[in-house]
């Protein structure tokens, strides 16, 4: 009798699997050298990358200088950062003064505290919070940001800038714009012809132009358009303009919140004989609203970017300010990092934001469908 | 009459006007027209004063008088003699220019960057996400800075050209290429290759109707390329080659002759063309994802090699998906073009509502015109992209 017709009653232990099917190897081979064509692709990815970014690591990383006083300080021969470290609160405040700088500081705290708070799922009184947010806490963070009243100084607005402006502009422009777009919204899927057409007409109409155009309108016109002389203020106008084009965007945003409610919610609520304002603000909106919170996201990111265009009519955001100081005869020639500053800036805050609205997205999905 | 009388109080009372919609609507419509009616008269009312008041003239006689600025790029005959009038076809055929321009690239480079970001290349799909989620998180005025002021403001002076192509040169002032010169008989190039196309379309149709009478394929592709290339340069060839390429030659300080892309042009063109692909990468994603899994899987089963299954399947399905979101993609690219003030590319606003709005003080006509363009633009491609989205549509059983 020979080995091989040795007869057992156990299972012979599984064989590993073949050597390069598994770990580093085998994942490199099903996910980067599965075909030849796809080995070529990977090479041909790997050589751009390392011509791109080993220059740039090795640029605004490893050769660059990060801390001094003046471009003296910059011997390595990489990134300058040391026009960003001299310069930073000017980025962050614009020609806020100094003493005062504080009530920016506690403007946006108290935001964020606020904005944590409606953000954390499992804190309670969201509502009174939400109502606080968008009622009670404009009014205080004017009274601070301007000043004039409760002893604080006031700071005219031409004095605002860099960051902290171009928030100002992107939140007073997304809440304000709010309320706007949802009654423009719900007069667009009004029955009555008039309301409806003004409101398609309005919303189509500031959807189709570019924002530089309102702006530009907001400047030189609406001085035009106002009795007498009053001479008002270039941020008021641009935050005007901002928010007319806003709230049509907004409008289309409550509109596809408005549509995703089923047929069956409005005839409920028109059965127990709530009439329209009741059955839009106890059934329709508060369920639309929940289902709008990612596109409301998604249009504040948008805004967030747009406000660059400010400086296009002379107000200093964080682009125009940064910009200015790339033109001071003390830092020429340091563009490449200012502008790599203001765009890691704003990428922090979009990518940021855009990661929330699809978490959003996920979480709210409660459906049974797949996702 | 008596009749009347006998039913319930409550029933032969009238309903009473606010109790019924349909007089409701009508009284808040009419509120609402005197409303708007009202704020719209006042403003009015308003210019009019402020207007009189600055002594500005109303109305379009501007556009008659004499510009008297230069603008650095017209596609049209322009010198410093000719009208306002002329200044905004200067910057809206620039604005066309750019937007064409930028639609065709940032189409080519988002359907890649699309279809990468599906590869099973786990190197390819995730640059490709890199890059989506870098550049469309940028704003997109940063980007064109980026471009013109940190990367064209560094290329060597005319002098010291970068020649990567021969009689191609890159320097500050712009990429300088040479100019096809047009002989006697390009015409019938041009000609001969319309022929082609008009050709392509009618033999397309009939190979489609052959095969769905008979079934037997007709080897189109081939037909098609052989025609549209073969034909123009057979008759480029019997005309005795009549195109002639004029160089860019260094005179002085500066380039002359050839074509030349001003670094405006290059910087807004290269910086939304990257903005909007990162947006239509996304948009191709997504509308191929849309195609179930299933209808792969059916399409293997019939038999179709994974480029039938791409071509026959996928594609028709993802397109009527991705079409509606791309159009806005191409109305945004085309608003965004304005942004080109920012860098002093002569576009519409940067010409019309920039220069010649400061020369005249003309505010309201100028914006009103400014507007109205973009407007219509706005329209004419959705109305073009409805149409096209219908017709695909259509195709569904």
């Amino acid at each position: 009798m020979s080995d091989s017709a040795k007869v057992t009653d156990t299972l012979l232990p599984d064989l590993p699997p073949p050597a390069n099917s598994t770990g580093v190897i085998g994942w490199m081979r099903m996910h980067l050298f599965s075909s030849p064509v796809n080995a070529l692709l990977t090479l041909f990815t790997l050589y751009i990358l390392y011509i791109l970014l080993v220059p740039s690591i090795s640029w605004a990383l490893i050769n660059a200088d990060w801390v001094g006083d003046n471009r003296d300080a910059c011997t390595s021969g990489g990134a300058c950062w040391v026009f960003i470290y001299n310069r930073f609160d000017q980025f962050m405040y614009g020609f806020y003064p100094e003493m005062e700088r504080w009530r920016i500081d506690l403007t946006f705290g108290m935001l964020a505290v606020l904005v944590i708070w409606l953000m954390v799922p499992n804190l309670p009184k969201k509502g009174l919070v939400s109502v606080l947010t968008l009622v009670v806490y404009p009014i205080i963070a004017y009274f601070l940001l301007y000043g004039g009243s409760f002893g604080l100084e006031v700071v005219e607005t031409h004095k605002w800038g860099g960051m902290s402006l171009t928030l100002i502009l992107a939140i007073v422009g997304i809440v304000a714009a709010l309320p706007f777009g949802v009654l423009l919204a719900l007069g667009r899927r009004s029955e009555m012809p008039i309301v409806k057409s003004f409101c398609v007409v309005y919303i189509e109409f500031w959807r189709g132009v570019p924002l530089i155009t309102v702006l530009f309108m907001a400047s030189v016109m609406l001085p035009l358009f106002l009795p007498g002389e009053v001479d008002f203020d270039k941020l008021l106008r641009a935050m005007i303009g901002i928010v007319m084009f806003q709230s049509a965007y907004m409008a289309e945003v409550v509109r596809g919140g408005l549509q995703a409610i089923p047929k069956g919610q409005y005839e409920a609520a028109q059965a127990l004989g709530l009439n329209y304002w009741k059955m839009m603000g106890l059934i329709v909106l508060p369920q639309a609203l929940k289902l709008m919170i990612p596109g409301i996201v998604n249009t504040f990111i948008a805004l967030f970017k747009d406000t660059s265009l400010v400086l296009i009519i002379g107000l200093f955001d964080i682009l125009a300010i940064v910009q200015a100081g790339l033109s001071d005869p003390n830092w020429l020639g340091f563009s490449v990092e200012g502008y790599t500053f203001v765009a890691l800036m704003f990428w922090v805050f979009c990518y940021g934001m855009s990661k929330y609205s699809q978490h959003l997205e996920k979480r709210f999905h409660t459906g049974h469908g797949a996702r | 009459m008596s009749s009347d009388a006998n039913k319930s109080p409550s029933a032969s009372q009238k309903t009473r006007f606010w109790h019924d919609p349909a007089k409701r609507a009508i009284l808040f419509q009419s509120l609402l027209v005197i409303a708007v009616l009202g704020f719209v008269g006042m403003i009015v009312q308003n210019t009019l004063h402020n207007l009189e008041s600055r002594g500005i003239t109303t109305g379009f006689a501007f556009l008659s008088q004499e510009a008297g600025f230069g603008i650095i790029q017209s596609l049209i005959d322009y010198s410093e003699s000719s009208s306002y009038g002329r200044t905004f076809f200067v910057g809206l055929l620039n604005t066309l220019l750019v937007s064409v321009l930028g639609i065709i690239a940032a189409t080519l480079l988002g359907f890649i960057m699309g279809i990468a970001r599906l590869s099973n290349n786990w190197l390819i799909s995730k640059v490709a996400s890199a890059y989506v989620e870098i550049f469309r998180n940028i704003p997109l005025l940063i980007q064109i800075f980026f471009w013109y002021f940190a990367v064209l403001r560094a290329l060597p002076s005319p002098r010291q050209s970068l020649e990567p192509i021969e009689n191609i040169f890159i320097n500050v002032r712009g990429l300088y290429m040479p100019e096809p010169i047009y002989g006697d008989g390009f015409g019938w190039v041009v000609a001969a290759f319309f022929i082609a196309v008009v050709a392509v379309f009618f033999i397309s149709r009939w190979s489609k109707k052959r095969q769905d009478e008979t079934g037997q394929r007709f080897p189109m592709l081939w037909t098609a390329a052989g025609l549209i290339i073969g034909l123009p340069l057979l008759v480029y060839w019997v005309m005795g080659s009549p195109l002639t390429w004029e160089a860019p030659v260094l005179k002085g300080f500066n380039f002359r002759g050839g074509m030349t892309i001003i670094p405006e042009l290059a910087a807004l063109w290269v910086a939304l063309t990257i903005y909007t692909a990162a947006f239509i990468a996304e948009i191709v994603r997504s509308g191929i994802e849309a195609v179930s899994h299933g209808q792969t899987e059916a399409a293997s089963a019939l038999g179709l090699n994974r480029g039938k299954v791409l071509r026959l399947v996928v594609v028709p399905q993802a397109v009527r998906v991705i079409i509606p979101p791309l159009t806005s993609q191409y109305l945004n690219l085309i608003k965004n073009s304005s942004l080109a003030t920012a860098i002093g590319y002569p576009d519409l606003v940067s010409v019309f509502a920039g220069t010649t709005l400061n020369q005249t003080g003309q505010a309201i006509e100028v914006i009103f015109m400014t507007m109205l363009v973009y407007l219509t633009l706005s329209l004419l491609v959705s109305a073009f992209m409805n149409w096209f989205n219908t017709r695909m549509a259509l195709v569904e059983r």
